[in-house]
């Protein structure tokens, strides 16, 4: 084995595929996306080279920066969720009864695809005959919410699916983890007299700090480039109330055929992104950091 | 370190492949396979058409029957020529035209959307000029008027109709009569019988707005009925949208709101959604296009008894208004067009012509789609309310084109954005049309630049000329 691996054609062989694909498939686009960005473009004919002024037109472009408050408020909302998802798996991985079954229903959401799970909600937020306005009628509230109509609320509403949709991948991360806390440390603390709590604050969180840090940037991350349930459910509106960056930039791109302004906006958010990466990296780094990601 | 960033980066490129992802997504596109085909030792002499279209056999069955028997039909006239078949969804089928014009491949022959949407096609000299395929066979005069002239720039035709539709209001005749009403002809009478269906809880209009167009032909009833012309002529910038008729108009589809005409959560619900509130009966009345008359005669799926209970009316004449009570909302749908890069450009033109006659012929009776040629009522088998349809669009006196197929795109958008507004009553008739004029001065002015580089190719042309004459 070691005679392979030291043969650099060898090491190449394995490598080349892989890295072609990447190539390919994410940084050919990536740069392409960057050109595009400094063209006016629409999709179709000449491109016309224009240097940074659909940056400058995007600094200036509420619509966007209204856009990226949701993103952000929806990086916010994810990142306290992730809060919630920590509680629950711990409380998973504490051997009560039915955990498995627990961890199999939080689970479902993930295995559902974006579409499916808009249409459910879609359903469950049916301004007349949805489950939900049904529910606060029937307990007595005459004027229930417009939840996907109503400029003030959409956004939160949307949000809703949003993390639940994420719930299960995020509980089985942390689940995951949990389960790989070693028993003995458990056992010699219990014996030392820690409570439930202690145990969990002082000795499991710390141990999973790296697994909880790389969800920290999946979730932000995430949450900026979001796209899908905005797109099935509200397409951005009502008059931009559910606008996201992604959605923003799809809608320029193939929608109005700012193919070209589209380009920027998807380059800038990828940069708004990798600053965001860094960022969290640098906030959250420690001196016995060694969890790369 | 290095290594570590490395990382994160490609993980957050990986996460955001976004826009950059669609266009890689994309490559295979359909020129290829009809090369493919050629290649798999065809004699040399044969054509490989290739067609896209926008009905699958899954949710447009009788469509996508009829264009395969078409062209089947197509082949045994013509041997040699093999038309290669692609069909997409119709978001899908936008999304994937635009990223294969961008690299030059569209198929021979397509399907583009009139006006505003092929302006970019038009401009970028994608699409072929059709006129040359005009003889006595087919020409200008099969078409209903103004459906051909929808796909025309500077006196050329980039595309044939193949649909054309109006848009009535559509009604539930028991729940009118329930509730003592009688068909409104003065937009009084209607605000009369909104009022009243309003009083006995009943949902007077399912509106799905989330879709925004369908608030928009509501929108443009109005400004007709009120202002006549002055909706075109705002948008073909020879009037202005801060005409009074069209503010009005505005104006009084806040009033309609107010009056709660349209069902609860319209901007949130899409037109699929509303639209199932109407056939269940939970709504008494719905504007929508032609294109939705078989789900009121002939489907099967929906119940005979709801079928039998649809009629339609035009929509009501408004008091001191310049506009008349046969002016229509709707136009043409999708038309046919030959790529400007084809190889086999005139095979690809003899299908074009060959399928509009031959679509014209069975559409209507086989798949309820109202052709972009005559139709002789006389001679096609309908379910009664077809044939009034029909009558009355050869009797319209006018049929105003959707509002957002007229404008380009970015103006469209904005027209959209805003018509979501207005219902929301989260912008004034005022600023409703302020906010029109902005965006259309604005386009104008990117128009103007693509002009000048018209301009420019021009100059370019001349000085090769030149260089010519000189040799």
């Amino acid at each position: 084995m070691d005679k392979v691996m030291s043969n650099k054609k060898i090491i190449a062989l394995y490598v080349l595929p892989a890295f072609a694909l990447l190539v390919v498939l994410v940084y050919v686009p990536i740069f392409l996306t960057g050109y595009y960005g400094l063209t006016r473009w629409d999709g179709i004919g000449e491109r016309v080279w224009v240097g940074f002024d659909n940056y400058a037109r995007l600094m200036g472009d509420s619509m966007f920066w209204r856009s990226a408050y949701h993103s952000f408020l929806l990086a916010i909302f994810s990142l306290l969720s992730l809060v919630g998802y920590l509680i629950i798996s711990m409380i998973l991985a504490g051997k009560i009864k039915g955990a498995d079954l627990f961890r199999k229903i939080y689970l479902i959401p993930m295995l559902l695809s974006s579409v499916a799970i808009a249409q459910l909600w879609m359903r469950i937020y049916h301004p007349t005959n949805g489950v939900m306005n049904r529910l606060l009628t029937s307990i007595g509230i005459e004027n229930p919410p417009l939840w996907l109509a109503d400029t003030s609320i959409v956004l939160y509403a949307i949000f809703i699916p949003i993390i639940w949709q994420y719930a299960g991948f995020y509980i089985l991360i942390y689940y995951a983890a949990l389960k790989n806390v070693p028993n003995e440390l458990i056992e010699a603390a219990r014996i030392d007299g820690a409570s439930p709590w202690q145990i969990g604050y002082k000795i499991k969180l710390p141990l999973i700090m790296g697994v909880i840090k790389v969800t920290i940037v999946l979730a932000v991350v995430g949450s900026l480039k979001y796209f899908d349930l905005i797109y099935v459910m509200t397409d951005g509106g009502p008059n931009g109330a559910s606008e996201v960056m992604a959605s923003y930039m799809y809608k320029q791109a193939f929608r109005t055929y700012n193919f070209g302004y589209g380009s920027a906006v998807g380059f800038f958010l990828l940069l708004l992104a990798l600053v965001v990466t860094w960022l969290i990296r640098k906030v959250t780094e420690s001196k016995e950091d060694n969890v790369q990601y | 370190m290095f290594k570590s960033r490395l990382k994160v980066g490609t993980l957050a490129a990986t996460l955001l492949l976004g826009l950059a992802a669609c266009g890689g997504d994309a490559d295979p596109d359909p020129g290829d396979t009809g090369t493919g085909d050629t290649g798999d030792g065809a004699p040399a002499g044969e054509a490989v058409v290739d067609f896209m279209h926008i009905w699958p056999a899954g949710s447009s069955p009788d469509h996508h029957r009829i264009v395969s028997d078409i062209i089947a039909e197509f082949e045994a006239d013509n041997p040699g020529v093999t038309i290669n078949m692609e069909v997409l969804e119709n978001e899908q089928y936008k999304n994937q035209l635009q990223i294969i014009s961008s690299s030059n491949q569209l198929p021979d022959v397509g399907m583009t959307w009139p006006a505003g949407f092929m302006v970019p096609y038009v401009n970028g000299n994608r699409f072929a000029t059709l006129d040359d395929i005009f003889d006595e066979e087919l020409n200008e005069d099969d078409f209903v008027a103004g459906t051909r002239e929808a796909y025309e720039f500077d006196g050329q035709t980039y595309a044939l109709p193949v649909e054309l539709n109006i848009a009535p209001v559509f009604y539930n005749q028991e729940l009118f009569e329930e509730n003592g009403l009688d068909v409104p002809e003065t937009y009084d009478e209607f605000l009369n019988v909104i009022d009243t269906l309003a009083e006995n809880g009943v949902t007077p209009i399912a509106l799905g707005n989330r879709d925004r167009w369908t608030g928009s032909m509501w929108y443009m009833y109005l400004a007709d009925r009120y202002g006549a012309n002055a909706l075109n002529d705002a948008i073909d910038r020879s009037g202005s949208f801060e005409d009074e008729g069209l503010i009005q108009a505005a104006a009084e589809i806040q009033n309609m709101v107010d009056r709660n005409a349209f069902i609860r959560g319209f901007n949130g619900l899409s037109d699929q959604e509303a639209k199932a509130e109407f056939m269940n009966g939970n709504a008494a009345m719905y504007l929508i296009g032609s294109w939705d008359l078989p789900n009121f005669t002939t489907n099967e799926e929906v119940p005979q008894e709801f079928r039998d209970n649809v009629g339609f009316f035009k929509f009501p004449e408004v008091e001191g208004g310049e506009g008349d009570i046969d002016s229509w909302v709707g136009g043409p749908g999708v038309g046919l067009f030959v790529s400007e890069a084809s190889d086999v450009k005139d095979e690809a033109k003899q299908f074009v012509k060959y399928f509009v006659q031959r679509w014209g012929e069975e559409s209507v009776e086989d798949a309820g789609v109202i052709p972009g040629t005559q139709v002789d009522t006389d001679e096609v088998e309908l379910a009664p309310l077809f044939i009034e349809v029909l009558d009355e669009l050869n009797n319209a006196s006018d049929i105003t084109l959707f509002a957002d197929v007229q404008m380009n795109a970015a103006v469209a958008e904005t027209h959209l954005t805003l018509i979501q507004s207005l219902f929301g009553n989260e912008v004034t008739p005022e600023d409703f049309a302020r906010q029109h004029e902005e965006a259309l001065e604005e386009n104008q002015g990117e128009d103007e630049v693509d002009f000048d580089d018209a301009e420019d190719d021009a100059d370019a042309d001349e000085a090769v000329d030149e260089e010519v004459d000189e040799e």
